[in-house]
């Protein structure tokens, strides 16, 4: 079973389109890369599914749930807005954590909150839940620190435990690795790689491309706003069929 | 004759500090209100809140007193302020309210908008409220980058009191000069000074404190 489907985005700002009629499904348990060029239309796409950005057209299912169709426009309040959110995880290139809350803080926000509504989960149990994610990046000696004590590296990890806690069907990441040195970048690759080898369902936008061919499952080449070609990594990197992809892989 | 004048100077900065902690109870947050108008998307809010912040910052505190006390008796031809010192000293606290709120809110639109947008758009991907947003993400962050400026404002709020006087409210220069003409003297005026300087300089220890509790993040 299809775990997400997207059907035909399409979004513009203003009178540029961004996404001119996306596609593509995946599966429970799989990873997905998505590559190509700056202004290619990646970044945006993660930002629909995540809805920080509404597309115009176009529809999107999570596990059979219709979470947006553009032909059947129902409520878009906030509450189900936030809702729809759930399905998905995100973490970003700049990683965004609070930097008033420690690690631990960072990663049990969100759950208490949650906790606050009515959703009872016991205190001490998001607290486990938490370390046990820290741990899991490797950051059990971490966990009280504030994010300004951290490293780029690390902070992304915390990041990566933020967005678990929440449980999401997919997780997306937005070039999790472009604003770290590159001394960094391995540590930050290595827990994705873990997390793939876990069958995490994962939608991952990378200029690292021997990474996105080791990880992936299925690799997606956007450009100017439409996936010019997906395939397995094999396919994608070692027989594109398109001009434009042999282009775009020959600059790395 | 020291005591005396000590004892009428403290009358006076009675009134001077009456002043400023009521100005300081409705100003902040009233600025935090018009803080929010300036920032609506909605123009029909956004120009006219604009156009009050740019009153108000644009003509000096001692003409908006006047206009504010003498305004309504003479324009409206009743006395809405009510009649002796009661009266004036809701009038001057009327002024230096709207003034300061205006510019609190200015502050606070800085602090607000100065926090990157990726602060938001975390707590919204882990599914927080806007207002949870608000309280538990933004509203630290915000209160660490205005406590420089808001206290710099208040500090001046100290000494803008002494102001009240061009509507007869009594506050302490009042009465150091009073002893000018009484007695012949100018050294009650420096002492007026020294209660400024110690009172501003109690302030300035306050804001390092608050400024060093909220070192802790960057």
């Amino acid at each position: 079973m299809d775990i997400l489907e997207v059907k035909n985005i399409r979004k513009k700002f203003d009178r540029t389109e961004v996404l001119k009629d996306i596609s593509f499904t995946m599966q429970e348990g799989q990873a997905v890369s998505i590559i190509g060029s700056s202004g290619s239309g990646k970044t945006t796409l993660l930002r629909c599914l995540n809805f920080l950005e509404m597309p115009d057209e176009g529809v999107i299912r999570v596990k059979d749930e219709t979470l947006f169709d553009s032909a059947a426009p129902g409520s878009r309040s906030e509450a189900e807005i936030r809702k729809k959110r759930l399905h998905f995880g995100l973490v970003f290139q700049s990683f965004n954590l609070f930097p008033q809350y420690t690690a631990i803080e960072n990663v049990m926000l969100a759950p208490q909150m949650m906790n606050e509504e009515g959703h009872r989960r016991d205190s001490g149990e998001v607290r486990r839940h938490a370390q046990e994610l820290l741990e899991k990046m490797g950051l059990q000696n971490r966990m009280d620190n504030y994010p300004h004590q951290l490293s780029g590296g690390q902070q992304q990890r915390v990041a990566i435990a933020r967005a678990l806690a929440l449980q999401p069907d997919i997780l997306c990441f937005d070039e999790p690795t472009s604003a770290l040195d590159p001394e960094l970048t391995g540590e930050v690759l290595r827990v994705i790689r873990e997390l793939a080898e876990q069958k995490t369902t994962m939608i991952i936008v990378t200029h690292e491309m021997s990474f996105a061919r080791d990880v992936a499952d299925h690799v997606i080449f956007m450009d100017g706003g439409v996936i010019a070609e997906q395939g397995t990594p094999q396919e994608v990197f070692d027989h594109p069929r398109e001009e434009r992809t042999r282009q775009f892989l020959s600059r790395f | 004759m020291f005591l005396d004048v000590t004892l009428t100077l403290l009358g006076g900065f009675l009134g001077t500090i009456k002043l400023f902690i009521l100005t300081l109870v409705f100003a902040l947050p009233l600025g935090l209100l018009i803080s929010f108008g300036s920032m609506k998307h909605f123009a029909p809010l956004r120009y006219p809140v604009k156009f009050i912040i740019w009153i108000i910052r644009g003509t000096p505190l001692m003409l908006q007193l006047l206009i504010i006390y003498y305004g309504p008796g003479i324009i409206l031809h009743q006395n809405i302020w009510g009649s002796g010192d009661g009266g004036r000293f809701i009038a001057a606290l009327v002024a230096f309210v709207i003034n300061y709120a205006c510019y609190f809110s200015e502050i606070y639109r800085g602090g607000i908008q100065s926090i990157p947008i990726g602060q938001y758009e975390a707590g919204q991907v882990l599914g927080l409220t806007k207002g949870q947003i608000f309280r538990k993400v933004i509203l630290l962050q915000v209160i660490k980058r205005i406590v420089p400026p808001i206290s710099n404002e208040i500090i001046t709020l100290v000494k803008d009191t002494s102001l009240a006087r061009v509507i007869a409210v009594y506050e302490i220069i009042w009465e150091g000069q009073s002893f000018i003409k009484s007695a012949g003297i100018i050294w009650p005026l420096f002492y007026t000074g020294l209660f400024y300087l110690v009172f501003s300089g109690l302030l300035t220890l306050l804001f390092g404190y608050i400024e060093r509790r909220l070192s802790y993040f960057r």
